[in-house]
């Protein structure tokens, strides 16, 4: 009986309300029968995490919160600026990799001996065209990783102060 | 031919598949389970999934086999193939997720809020799946009989099986698993070859048999080399070429260059040693034009047609897009791109060096046209005997474990847009609906001719990013795409797309006088379809959805501030997990 009432809120420990009162316990509601006819395999024993304390969230994060949700203008404003600016970011990197790709074909067309380059033996747009462009793409996702995190971080920061 | 130990291998992947899909399925229960496995699945296991599903037949054997006919241009299919992922990465991953949306017709009904909208793009969706699943079941057949005697048929079959019965048993939590094992495999199966290969390569001091790359002239056979000819094909020349017609023919005749020679299906020509190898029309004819990439107008156009379509294409590829759903979160679904983008990397090395050795030592697969079989066929003609057949046997196994993860995603894909749009999205429909879809593909590939695999593969990418990523794009970042500018987008791109196949097909047939466009439509259809979206959408302002900027803020807003709702557990979720998962309590 406690365990569920601890689990209906999430495991975090407050006062039981039926505490010191003499309550009868509800009779367990009729198990809705379920499409599967399988039986549930028996829930494995795992140790459960108990959390003594709400995360401290100050009122003022709290109401800046209930502005986002409510789209008010200032909570507008805030997520706008967000949008415009993950947005930025991702047209210059999408953009800097379509430049840097997009450049290799007209190279080769335009200055033909360009494709007679060597290195070590290998052609040189082989190298640059079956090689080089992968650390080229993973690069510039890891760095627009880093930027994306880094703007949702000052965003939640703005949020929670 | 037999190849026991291909057969061993490929019945190993098979027995593996099976295995690892009844571990994981055996929790699998609700439809939150069928269609994004609890969104439990951690960005490094995702990242290999995507990437195991990703990697199919086209990616596998077809990039070798364009690298062996079209030469460096054809480099240009894995960059474009791995750049879509960025392009994802950028615009789409995080806030796709953070719909909280279960399919992509789903994504769009939350967005834009029309159920009309969600029926086309849902027959999209399952259209776009068909015409993906196709190649693969066909390369399947073609990949069977290279190693057993057996009709082409029976390959089909047999992975349709093995994939239907893992995804009625667990959907998607059935199959990440699979497909993440897959992808470590497929790299496995052709790295090691690669690395073979190369040592035998330069210990035969950089030339292979039939000349070296370095020789501007066409590759040459070394011997008498009797070549059957199974489709029609037509075959150009360099140089004067003798040859004979037909087995028992002792007449010689000789062809010249400039003309093309029509050979009838079941012919055999017989090539005396020393002879420069004749190529399929559209192939590169000699090494020096093969060796360099963009040399006419055409190809200038036609490359940047390729890479416009793989850009946008991947992140219009449903059965990619569905995967992303079962990231537990948006910022976990961008860390996953990101490392897809280094394991896509990692893998397309080989496929190149694999292609470029088979021009030196298989060259006569470019007179019977079937060049997807180079990877197949490569190390069987470079180490003769035992050693070879066991790398081939590596290269046919990673070959099926290419159809069973491609093949897997798309049945989860399309079956769950069935269950939850068609039907009625309990897990007995998802496996009514997936028994449907795996039946439709697997007599399709039985009863159609087989086409080269990854040109039904590039116009899948041109079909995805002309309909479903205009889409995407817009409705991430601009709040004024309304339903009906969607609609007439989505229309006008696959429109085009499909107009450009069917003309495609008619030229095939009557002396290919098809233009690039044709062939690349992406450059065209793309763009149309942009501005049709836009354009519609700007005419039609007062039918953008009333409730756009809660929708924005919950695509947008970082995931620790709890915006994320999920739409599986709002619709399919018993009510105790609607409770606990509802506003603003999604599972970490």
């Amino acid at each position: 009986m406690t365990d569920d009432f601890y689990r209906s809120v999430d495991g975090i420990r407050v006062p039981d309300p039926t505490l010191g009162k003499n309550v009868r316990p509800e009779p367990e509601p009729e198990p809705v029968p379920d499409e599967q006819v399988a039986p549930e395999p028996p829930p494995k024993i795992r140790r459960k995490r108990v959390v003594l304390a709400e995360p401290s969230r100050t009122p003022s994060s709290l109401r800046a919160r209930v502005e986002l949700e409510q789209q008010t203008s200032w909570g507008e404003l805030l997520i706008n600026d967000l949008i415009k600016i993950q947005l930025r970011t991702a047209i210059a990197l999408g953009g800097l990799v379509v430049l840097v790709l997009g450049a290799l074909p007209a190279l080769s067309y335009f200055v033909p001996a360009f494709t007679e380059l060597r290195f070590v033996g290998i052609p040189l747009p082989w190298l640059l065209l079956g090689v080089a462009p992968f650390p080229l793409l993973f690069g510039v996702g890891l760095w627009y990783n880093r930027l994306a995190e880094r703007h949702e971080r000052d965003f939640v920061d703005m949020i929670e102060n | 031919m037999w190849n026991p130990w291909a057969l061993t291998s490929v019945g190993l992947v098979m027995l593996v598949t099976f295995y690892l899909g009844h571990r994981t399925s055996r929790f699998a229960r609700s439809t939150h389970d069928f269609l994004v496995a609890r969104r439990t699945v951690r960005s490094r296991r995702n990242a290999a999934a995507i990437s195991g599903e990703y990697l199919s037949a086209a990616s596998f054997l077809g990039v070798a086999g364009l690298v062996l006919k079209d030469g460096a241009d054809a480099l240009w299919y894995p960059i474009g193939f791995t750049a879509g992922y960025l392009a994802l990465m950028l615009f789409v991953a995080a806030p796709l997720r953070r719909s909280g949306a279960y399919t992509l017709p789903d994504f769009l009904e939350a967005r834009l809020g029309s159920v009309s909208l969600r029926t086309m793009s849902t027959w999209f969706v399952v259209f776009i799946g068909v015409l993906y699943m196709l190649p693969q079941l066909q390369g399947a057949g073609i990949a069977l009989t290279a190693i057993m005697p057996a009709p082409a048929w029976v390959g089909s079959v047999l992975v349709t099986v093995v994939v239907a019965v893992n995804v009625m048993a667990g959907g998607m939590r059935a199959i990440t698993l699979v497909q993440a094992f897959q992808y470590w495999l497929k790299l496995f199966a052709l790295a090691v070859p690669t690395f073979v290969l190369a040592v035998v390569f330069f210990g035969s001091d950089g030339a292979g048999s039939a000349g070296s790359l370095g020789d501007p002239a066409p590759p040459r056979f070394t011997e008498e080399t009797r070549v059957a000819i199974r489709t029609e094909a037509t075959l150009r020349v360099g140089e004067p070429t003798p040859v004979r017609i037909g087995d028992g023919n002792r007449e010689t005749t000789v062809w010249l260059p400039g003309t093309d020679y029509d050979i009838e299906p079941g012919t055999t020509l017989v090539f005396p040693a020393d002879a420069k190898v004749p190529v399929v029309s559209d192939g590169e004819l000699d090494n020096a034009s093969w060796l360099r990439p963009t040399e006419t107008a055409s190809e200038l156009l036609g490359t940047y047609s390729l890479i416009l379509a793989t850009f946008f294409g991947t992140m219009g590829l449903p059965h990619v897009l569905v995967r992303f759903y079962t990231n537990p979160d948006g910022r976990s679904a961008r860390r996953t791109t990101v490392q897809v983008l280094l394991l896509l990397g990692l893998f397309y090395l080989f496929p190149v060096m694999i292609g470029a050795l088979s021009r030196m030592y298989v060259p006569q697969l470019l007179v019977t046209g079937n060049t997807d079989a180079a990877v197949l066929e490569v190390p069987g003609a470079m180490v003769p005997g035992v050693l070879g057949q066991l790398l081939t046997a590596v290269t046919a196994a990673g070959a099926f474990a290419a159809f069973l993860a491609t093949a897997s995603g798309l049945l989860v894909t399309v079956a769950g847009v069935i269950a939850t749009d068609l039907l009625a999205g309990k897990a007995r429909d998802f496996r009514t609906a997936t028994l449907f879809v795996a039946a439709v593909p697997a007599l399709l590939a039985v009863l159609l001719p087989v086409e080269d695999l990854s040109l039904s593969v590039g116009m899948s990418f041109a079909l995805a990013a002309s309909t479903f990523a205009p889409l995407l794009v817009l409705g991430i970042w601009w709040r004024r795409l309304t339903w009906l500018g969607a609609m007439a987008g989505m229309c006008t791109g696959g429109g085009l797309v499909l107009a450009a196949v069917v003309l495609n097909s008619i030229s095939a047939r009557t002396g290919a006088w098809a233009p690039w466009f044709l062939e690349q439509p992406g450059l065209f259809t793309v763009p149309a379809a942009f501005l049709v979206t836009i354009v519609v959408s700007l005419g039609t302002a007062r039918r953008v959805p009333e409730d756009v900027n809660a929708v924005m803020l919950r695509l947008h807003a970082p995931d620790p501030l709890g915006f994320m709702r999920d739409r599986t557990v709002a619709r399919f979720g018993r009510a105790e997990a609607r409770a606990r998962t509802g506003r603003g309590r999604h599972r970490k």
